[in-house]
């Protein structure tokens, strides 16, 4: 017997992981949530049949999210997650002493429920006091808040589906207003390859230019997302990510990492011409 | 044969019978089940090519109904506790004309708001009714026009013993009612039919907790649009009739107007939507009520912005409010309902329903997803945020009483001369100006232009109101009475 996952990475191409079986599988009022195990890739979560992560290559996922903006802001102190219900994002925070509170809003609290079960890599550190949960819309949440955060972290899943709202101009116009003066904004940016994640990749770097005054876009490889090609946004009122950037100041934090370091940080900046190309077309 | 009920849909079901029995098409469209049109066919499906057909014997006909549309038809009229229903394929816009050319004939005395939608006023011209103006009560703080006053109308009848009938616009477009049953009442203790435009309440019919319906009123002809709050496609409406209504003569008053190819689209897509509001309509109208209550408890809460509801309730002119309406106040955040309309779409991807002068209206139904609610409030919220000014130099009126100088249907048939708008005042108007939508004139044909109006017309051409009726395109010239 073979029992495979498969997704669909465009209507011509998929992606298939074999399974050794499934762990988890029930619906929530946004969405249907899986957990599975497998041989290559360990343990691995989906919603809707779309991979959120895997137990082997989620690290370079949440190191890239968390310390790129981290390492930028001098003094990161106040904290919004939104998304990231699984934990990961807030695992790599926990890491920093300067952090004083982390407010994570995620819309599912089955997926919280079920990180903590079956994704205990991902999700052990939700109790750590720094941490408070809101099982709210981002969109809702965020609009109330104002001059109150140093970093936002958006660990959004796809533009379409529940995550649809945070990668619309009127949400990235609210982070703007909910971040501090020197505040900084990351979010996950979908992949500049196949057309249609690239179409939705042009249409946020568009909304985030029109909505913060410095707006550059980084990449990490991603092996179980389309086409392992992955961006992230780095949106900052004060900051640039490389110009602003003290390695060595980081390095001294001692904090231990596996696919993070100085020299990638600004290595991430640089991105190939076809890609320069397309934030270049919406700026 | 079983005996029919909500639960059935006959034009759908014959519809279906139909597409099984596989038909041979020697008759019209040409397009033979979208077989001769690929590209259009590829366009809209060919589900919908399929049932795209004309009159015949197992479908019926809308002109002469003896089988399933006269079944479709009494369910219809059943549901909306009328005594009679009919399907209509050209509009709210010909199911007011119907109504109209019902109960007036050449010289005949109707009274009616002047905040009437166009098809009201062209359906004088082609009769040849002479409108009596209730003026509306108008709210000064939101600029808006209002119900129609029960004292008006007592007046109005006082003044005209021989008009025929009081055309009531209920619920108006921003959610206001007027007082139904009583001007209902007036109306009848004086011989007058009651013709109620009732494009925005066809939810009233279904929902728990709105206001009044026409029919429940005891009012004599209704307008429905069901396309709007109902779920039926766009152009399709029902005409409801109370039980002293000769419908076979409304037939005829409809058929010297209706198409004789009506499309079996627009049918099957009311008779499909009344059995979804029959059996489910409780359900859909409180969810749709919930969020709309929501969005106005959060806009109300991002400042500024007045979200009203039914506090406005003044017992007269403002008799009942519809909550399903989100309708919003925007000159406090220093921007024009028009402004916020454009703002919406060009900076946020959001298309509301419409923006006036000083309001808003965003349209909520059972489609709408709460993500998508939050969405609009959050943009909002941005746009007094990026945009918002204070004391700016708002018009604020909604509304100007007209003068009627001319009935509708001499004026617009006299000879006539075009001038520049800016000399046009103190000229007679031989056709309409209006904000499109909502398509309630500023002007209508037999109206003397004043300086207001013209300040007016160029104030919301300024703001970017689309403007529409008249025959110069830019607006920059009209014509009126030579």
């Amino acid at each position: 017997m073979e029992l495979w996952f498969t997704e669909r990475h465009t209507p011509n191409v998929k992606f298939s992981i074999k399974v050794d079986h499934q762990l988890y599988s029930g619906n929530s009022e946004f969405q249907r949530i899986d957990v599975f195990d497998s041989k290559e890739f360990g343990r691995f979560l989906t919603l809707d049949g779309y991979m959120m992560l895997t137990e082997k290559d989620e690290f370079i996922y949440h190191e890239m999210i968390t310390h790129v903006p981290m390492a930028v802001h001098p003094e990161p102190r106040n904290i919004l997650v939104i998304g990231a219900g699984d934990g990961g994002v807030v695992r790599e925070l926990t890491r920093y002493p300067s952090v004083e509170s982390i407010d994570l809003v995620e819309i599912d609290e089955l997926v919280v429920e079920v990180s903590k079960k079956f994704l205990p890599t991902t999700a052990c550190r939700l109790d750590d006091e720094r941490v408070h949960i809101y099982y709210e819309d981002g969109v809702k949440f965020i609009r109330r808040c104002e001059d109150k955060y140093d970093v936002i972290i958006v660990d959004s899943t796809d533009p379409f589906g529940p995550g649809e709202g945070l990668f619309t101009k009127e949400f990235y116009g609210s982070c703007f207003k909910a971040l501090r003066e020197d505040g900084i904004m990351v979010n996950q940016h979908e992949s500049p390859f196949y057309a249609e994640d690239a179409a939705a990749m042009q249409r946020s770097h568009k909304r985030i230019v029109e909505s913060f005054p410095i707006s550059r876009v980084y990449q990490a490889h991603i092996p179980t997302y389309p086409s392992g090609h992955w961006l992230f946004g780095f949106a900052s009122k004060k900051y640039h990510p490389v110009r602003d950037y003290e390695p060595t100041k980081w390095s001294m934090l001692g904090i231990k990492t596996k696919y993070y370091n100085t020299k990638l940080h600004c290595g991430a900046f640089a991105l190939p011409n076809y890609v320069e190309e397309m934030l270049r077309d919406v700026e | 044969m079983t005996e029919l009920s909500q639960v059935n849909a006959p034009i759908y079901e014959a519809l279906r019978r139909f597409r099984r029995m596989r038909v041979v098409p020697f008759d019209v469209p040409g397009h033979k089940r979208g077989r001769g049109n690929m590209e259009l066919t590829e366009f809209l499906g060919e589900d919908c090519m399929n049932v795209d057909v004309n009159s015949m014997k197992p479908l019926d006909n809308l002109c002469h109904p003896v089988s399933v549309i006269k079944d479709a038809e009494m369910l219809a009229a059943q549901a909306f506790g009328a005594a009679n229903a009919f399907f209509m394929v050209g509009g709210t816009t010909s199911a007011v004309q119907s109504m109209i050319m019902y109960a007036c004939k050449e010289g005949d005395k109707i009274i009616m708001p002047r905040n009437v939608h166009r098809s009201a006023i062209n359906a004088l011209i082609l009769t040849g009714a002479v409108p009596v103006y209730v003026n509306p009560d108008v709210n000064k703080q939101l600029g808006i026009a209002l119900g129609m006053s029960v004292s008006q109308v007592e007046q109005a009848i006082r003044e005209n013993p021989d008009a025929k009938a009081i055309m009531v616009n209920n619920p108006t477009y921003y959610g206001i009612c007027s007082d139904l049953r009583r001007i209902t009442e007036l109306a009848h203790a004086h011989g007058m039919l009651v013709l109620v435009d009732e494009a925005h309440g066809t939810h009233f019919y279904f929902g728990e907790n709105f206001p009044v319906t026409a029919m429940a009123a005891g009012a004599d002809i209704a307008s429905v649009s069901m396309h709007k709050s109902g779920g039926s496609l766009t152009q399709s409406s029902f005409l409801l009739m109370g039980e002293h209504v000769n419908a076979d003569y409304m037939r005829q008053v409809i058929n010297l107007t209706q198409t004789t190819s009506a499309s079996y689209l627009l049918l099957s897509s009311l008779d499909i939507s009344r059995k979804r509001l029959a059996l489910s309509g409780k359900e859909i109208f409180a969810q749709t009520v919930e969020m709309a209550e929501y969005a106005r408890s959060e806009i109300n809460d991002i400042g500024g912005y007045y979200a009203y509801s039914r506090e406005l309730i003044n017992g007269d002119s403002i008799y009942d409010f519809d909550v399903s309406k989100l309708s919003v106040f925007t000159l406090p955040v220093g921007l024009a309902g028009i402004e916020v309309y454009d703002l919406l779409r060009d900076e946020y991807d959001i298309q509301i329903e419409f923006g006036d002068i000083g309001n808003i209206l965003a349209y909520i139904s059972v489609g709408d997803r709460k993500r998508d609610i939050e969405r609009l409030i959050s943009a909002m919220s941005e746009i007094k945020r990026r945009f918002g000014r204070t004391g700016a130099d708002m018009l604020s009126h909604e509304y100007i009483a007209p003068v009627v100088s001319e009935a509708p249907r001499k004026a617009f048939y006299a000879d006539k001369v075009s001038v520049p708008l800016g000399e046009s005042a103190g000229k007679v108007c031989t056709e309409f100006v209006m904000c499109y939508p909502p398509g309630i004139p500023i002007l209508a044909p037999g109206e003397l232009i004043t300086k207001e109006i013209i300040e007016y017309i160029r104030y919301a051409k300024e703001k970017g109101c689309q403007m529409t009726g008249t025959e110069d395109i830019n607006i920059e010239r009209l014509n009126v009475l030579a």
